[in-house]
């Protein structure tokens, strides 16, 4: 899950970063009177889950109230990468002498939580990896011992040759750590990490992304989820628990598990066709979920024709087959559905489709192919 | 002949009471595992449909039963202190079930797991089978046939797939292992890779990645540089968008984006197979085994 950078700046905040201040506006006005308090130059910022804002011309510096009202106005309503800014972040401006880059990732290869430390910071880190990788130090952290002060250290020395500088970042190091850990984060950064013309350490952007299977124990974390700022079909399939993501294609996909989820995605690709979705039922069977399934993918205009694959480990295919009758009794489908069933109860399946006036395949190759023609609209 | 698992495991299942856990257990003993025992904490004493004695903790169910494998399908909250229980009590290969495992609690796991010389597979994964012997988790038994063809694969219903197609096929297999789709997994490709190649059952090995990461081109720097035995790749996602889980940091260390594009050229540089579509396998694996 993403969170906005307010949220993360708030939540780096309680643990001791030093941030800006900064207030949400949800209207042009609003952002008038956070300026008008502050008193001093305000960057005014677009919240939503997207990168590159500031290119997209969503953040902007403002000198006076009025400034910041004008250009509340032109970023409050944009669209960035398919997204309605609806609220503005409206923060103290800051002078700025240096800028670095602090991030921790959980990485896969080392299987730990890894700092990432440039003194490039400003810019996409990507970038730096890229073309300069000699300009990141990293940083593993054991998970039994935590961040340790000489490794924290280690890394503001990596960043500043000024000791005061060094100690400084070293302990904004433990609480991005301890900000990092208390979330139950995937990502936590600060880009940039900046120093003042007062040779002071602040952080002006942040950025954090929570491991989604640390949201059930985590209530005060979850809460923090911004459904408005996702699309519609992705909250409404995560609330009946299923994985949706919605694509640009005809062919609107039902299948049981991730892996054979996209080899069912790449298949229809390789036959011709375009994927208009990914969708993973899980694996517990549910006629429920294939009643939410069949509804997430009809709202969808887009789709031409419904490819279910489905096969049956822990899934049963018939509970399957019941889904398919109960959703398609409820609202009636308009588009024709091609269906392939394998697996557990298979037989008892086929009979509850066929006497439904269903018919199914049991060969994936075969209905993808079918699934394709139909959406094209060839007699299959 | 076969990997991780044989006649000689004797399995404790973790959660034996619950929903999955119970229907799981019935499963793995009618397909012929030998389940020693069982724990669920305040149950011990109790017996799992009058045949599986049930403890309530791993430490007396090793005790007593002297168990070499446990498997897991506790829920997520408890499922790393469930593993480190096990490795603790002795297990040597502990298989993890259970989806949603936060990542941050396996960081913890693995050098725990690692330090008392465990294995561990999973988590999120569907365990293992050595069809004719043992199965160990949720592959359904029956897709299965005894033969000389090893199974690797990140995911569940996919492998289930490609199995159900190579047995249609008269292709059996030696043993299949789902290692699971998780950021951080006790048990990688190349684990797998390095005993098949040293299973003299094993004569070609079917291998099944997903976009994201970078193990499936480690996987084929491996087999390029320590195997003979020839295997034949796969990558679901192809058409996928970019991976949400992790953000682009997370492509950093390793330097790459882990895309499908990637892989496969990883495994055609790699001198391996490629199938294209599941049904791909068929005809290059028994191009292999002739």
């Amino acid at each position: 899950m993403d969170l906005h950078e307010y949220q993360a700046k708030e939540l780096m905040r309680t643990a001791g970063v030093p941030i800006p201040p900064g207030k949400i506006a949800r209207t042009a006005d609003e952002a008038e009177a956070i300026a008008n308090e502050y008193g001093v130059p305000v960057m005014v910022k677009a919240q939503v889950h997207a990168g590159g804002r500031g290119k997209a011309g969503g953040v902007k510096f403002c000198k006076t109230p009025a400034d910041a009202k004008e250009k509340a106005q032109a970023i409050l309503g944009m669209d960035i990468k398919g997204l309605t800014v609806e609220k503005v972040l409206v923060t103290e401006a800051a002078d700025i002498a240096s800028e670095a880059y602090v991030g921790i990732i959980v990485d896969r290869a080392t299987k730990k939580a890894v700092f990432m430390v440039s003194a490039a910071g400003g810019i996409d880190i990507e970038e730096v990896a890229a073309t300069t990788p000699e300009k990141i130090l990293y940083l593993p952290v054991d998970p039994r011992y935590g961040l340790m002060s000489f490794e924290a250290l280690r890394m503001g020395f990596f960043l500043y040759s000024d000791a005061k500088l060094a100690r400084a970042a070293a302990k904004i190091m433990q609480q991005l750590y301890a900000a990092f850990m208390n979330a139950g984060c995937s990502l936590a950064e600060i880009n940039p990490l900046v120093v003042t013309p007062n040779n002071e350490l602040i952080a002006v952007d942040g950025k954090m992304v929570i491991d989604d299977n640390e949201l059930d124990r985590r209530p005060d974390i979850a809460a923090l989820r911004d459904e408005s700022s996702e699309a519609p079909s992705e909250v409404d399939a995560r609330n009946a628990n299923l994985t949706f993501i919605k694509l640009d294609g005809d062919v609107g996909c039902i299948v049981n598990g991730a892996g054979l989820a996209m080899a069912t995605m790449d298949l229809v690709k390789f036959y011709g066709g375009d994927p208009a979705n990914f969708l993973d039922i899980g694996g517990s069977s549910n006629p429920e979920k294939v009643v939410n399934a069949l509804r997430i993918i009809t709202a969808d205009p887009n789709v031409k024709c419904i490819l279910f694959n489905i096969f049956g480990g822990i899934t049963r295919t018939d509970d399957v087959a019941n889904g398919i009758v109960t959703a398609t009794k409820q609202n009636p489908l308009t588009v024709p559905i091609v269906i392939r069933l394998t697996g557990t109860n298979e037989e008892i399946a086929m009979k509850i489709l066929t006497e439904n006036g269903f018919s199914a395949s049991s060969d994936m190759d075969e209905a993808v192919q079918r699934a394709v023609a139909l959406a094209k609209g060839e007699a299959a | 002949m076969s990997i991780f698992i044989d006649n000689n495991t004797t399995l404790i299942v973790q959660g034996i009471t619950g929903r999955d856990g119970s229907f799981h257990t019935r499963q793995m003993i009618e397909y012929g595992t030998k389940v020693v025992g069982g724990v669920t904490p305040g149950t011990g004493g109790q017996t799992f449909d009058d045949s599986v004695p049930i403890f309530d903790t791993m430490h007396a169910a090793v005790t007593a039963t002297g168990a070499n494998t446990s498997v897991i399908y506790v829920p997520p909250p408890f499922a790393a202190d469930a593993i480190m229980e096990a490795a603790a009590a002795g297990i040597t290969l502990i298989v993890c079930i259970t989806e949603g495992v936060p990542v941050l609690d396996m960081t913890r796991v693995y050098p725990f797991v690692k330090e008392h010389g465990a294995r561990l597979l999973g988590p999120n994964c569907p365990g293992l089978i050595t069809p004719g012997e043992s199965k160990v988790g949720i592959i359904p038994g029956r897709i299965c046939a005894p033969g000389n063809v090893g199974i690797v694969s990140r995911s569940g219903t996919l492998t289930y797939e490609i199995v159900h197609q190579l047995t249609s096929a008269g292709i059996g297999q030696s043993s299949c292992v789902g290692i699971g789709g998780d950021p951080i997994n006790g048990t990688n490709f190349i684990d797998c890779l390095a005993a098949f190649e040293a299973d003299p059952h094993t004569k070609a090995i079917a291998m099944m990645g997903e976009i994201g990461g970078t193990d499936e081109q480690e996987a084929a720097q491996f087999i390029k540089d320590h195997m003979k035995k020839p295997v034949v790749g796969f990558i679901a996602g192809q058409t996928a968008p970019p991976g949400r889980r992790m953000g682009h940091a997370g492509a950093i260390i390793s330097g790459s984006s882990g895309t499908a594009a990637e892989k496969i050229d990883a495994f055609k540089a790699a001198g391996m197979g490629v199938a294209q579509r599941p049904v791909d396998f068929v005809e290059l694996i028994r191009a292999r085994l002739s």
